[in-house]
């Protein structure tokens, strides 16, 4: 069962023919990957599988050395204004939360729309203090982000990506680096997102959020993506020997 | 003690001097030490290349050969600089500017990379990440060092003795000459005056690191 509004199917970010290299290492091989306006993608796959730097390739956190990367039509500009006003349109959500250390919880959510969107500061906080109600943490609007747990910061990352009106969102493992306890509550506003119709690729390992909010499931391996499918036929009737081998080592315990 | 009040203008005038060389050649320093330290983490080779000779070049040429070089050696290319004091001012900022971005770039490298890729994610540019993302923060752990860089060049000041300009270490020079029977006071009214710069100085550093100190 899949809580997802239906993607349109008007594709937002197209990747063709994506290759990267570290050094000697070719970590992502051929890749072709194609997210539709309101899709949920979910990538999976091992550790070392590619699938994080695939998703920071998206807004060129991370540069290819081959293939041709589009976001709403536009190529991925090389480094300089043009590149900054695209990631403006892209939200990043990371495994370490990276909220601005000497900022507080609501300067770290207003900045972006202040500096890059040029709004005024007053409006940028009314709609930040609307964000942070949303995620659940509009009482810790006047706090450093040491102050708050791990869940809540990443709850609030979710806000300031959030702020800049994103076309797409990215998350890369962002339950990962969460206590147990912490991590449905940053499920629960994904999902929420998601259900909303917000186009997102997750990187994770939280097969329950797959199922529960995903459209596709792409499986990666070694720089490749192996597999790409709707959560149903991927968790109960997967294709590949290495999705069948992987999934039977993460579902059976 | 009716020595210090006989000569109480000149020593007054000589700490003075050097309070202003310290605190405007200071000020020269942090900002050109910035704008280096920017320049030398920018992804721009040709500023990075111009930084690092600027920084190499006043890291490692004495202190005293800079002073020449501004008070006599431009003379040849037909520059002057309008008085000795701001010959001295130019000596001492362009020499602590190479330390002050050494510092500075420190911090830069200290601070978590994941703070500049959130930043250029959510649309900032180069500058914009660097001036409200990573300085802000990197300042916050080069407190100490740029502490003890500003009590060097607190310091270095008596540099300029030599030049012309009447700062503690002339004053020193020429209350020994004419006063040889009160050397001893002499070397510890103007230790003492050195004092009332820098040891206060020291305890600022300490309450700054305190205030702008950032829990992770």
């Amino acid at each position: 069962m899949s809580v997802t509004s239906a993607a349109t199917g008007e594709p937002l970010v197209e990747l063709s023919g994506v290759n990267k290299w570290f050094g000697e290492l070719h970590v992502l091989q051929d890749v072709d990957l194609t997210i539709a306006r309101g899709e949920v993608v979910v990538v999976i796959g091992p550790s070392g599988s590619g699938k994080s730097t695939l998703c920071r390739t998206i807004n060129r956190l991370e540069s290819i050395d081959q293939g041709r990367i589009t976001i709403d039509g536009t190529p991925l500009p090389e480094e300089g204004k043009a590149l900054a006003a695209l990631r403006s349109d892209v939200g990043m959500v990371f495994q370490s939360f990276n909220l601005f250390a000497h900022k507080t919880i609501l300067e770290n959510v207003t900045l972006g729309p202040v500096k890059v969107r040029g709004k005024s500061k007053a409006e940028a906080e009314a709609r930040a203090r609307e964000l942070l109600d949303r995620v659940g943490v509009g009482h810790q609007a006047d706090k450093v982000p040491a102050q708050l747990s791990g869940g809540q910061q990443q709850r609030v990352a979710i806000a300031r990506a959030l702020a800049m009106d994103p076309k797409v969102m990215l998350f890369d493992e962002p339950t990962s680096a969460l206590d147990p306890e912490m991590i449905n509550e940053v499920l629960e506003v994904m999902t929420s997102l998601a259900r909303d119709g917000m186009t997102m690729v997750v990187v994770t390992h939280e097969m329950g959020f797959a199922r529960r909010a995903a459209n596709r499931v792409v499986f990666m391996d070694a720089g490749r993506v192996v597999e790409s499918s709707d959560p149903e036929t991927f968790f109960t009737a997967p294709s590949s020997d290495r999705a069948k081998d992987f999934l039977s080592k993460i579902l059976n315990h | 003690m009716q020595f210090i009040s006989d000569n109480s203008d000149l020593l007054w005038s000589a700490f003075l001097t050097t309070l202003s060389l310290a605190v405007l050649s200071g000020l020269v320093a942090l900002v050109l030490g910035t704008v280096l330290a920017a320049m030398r983490v920018s992804p721009m080779l040709p500023l990075r290349g111009l930084a690092t000779f600027f920084v190499e070049t006043f890291r490692n040429t004495p202190l005293t050969v800079v002073f020449f070089f501004l008070v006599f050696g431009i003379v040849q290319l037909d520059l002057q600089f309008p008085s000795r004091f701001t010959a001295a001012v130019a000596a001492l900022g362009l020499y602590t500017s190479a330390f002050v971005c050494e510092a500075v770039r420190s911090g830069i490298n200290a601070v978590p990379p994941g703070q500049a890729e959130a930043a250029r994610a959510l649309g900032l540019g180069f500058g914009q990440t660097l001036t409200t993302v990573v300085l802000p923060q990197a300042f916050r752990t080069v407190v100490p060092p740029l502490g003890n860089v500003w009590i060097a060049l607190a310091k270095n000041t008596s540099i300029a003795a030599g030049f012309a300009t009447t700062e503690l270490t002339a004053a020193l020079q020429r209350l020994t000459n004419v006063n040889g029977n009160q050397i001893l006071l002499v070397f510890a009214v103007i230790i003492a005056a050195y004092l009332v710069i820098t040891l206060p100085s020291a305890w600022a550093i300490r309450v700054i690191e305190r205030k702008v100190a950032i829990v992770r």
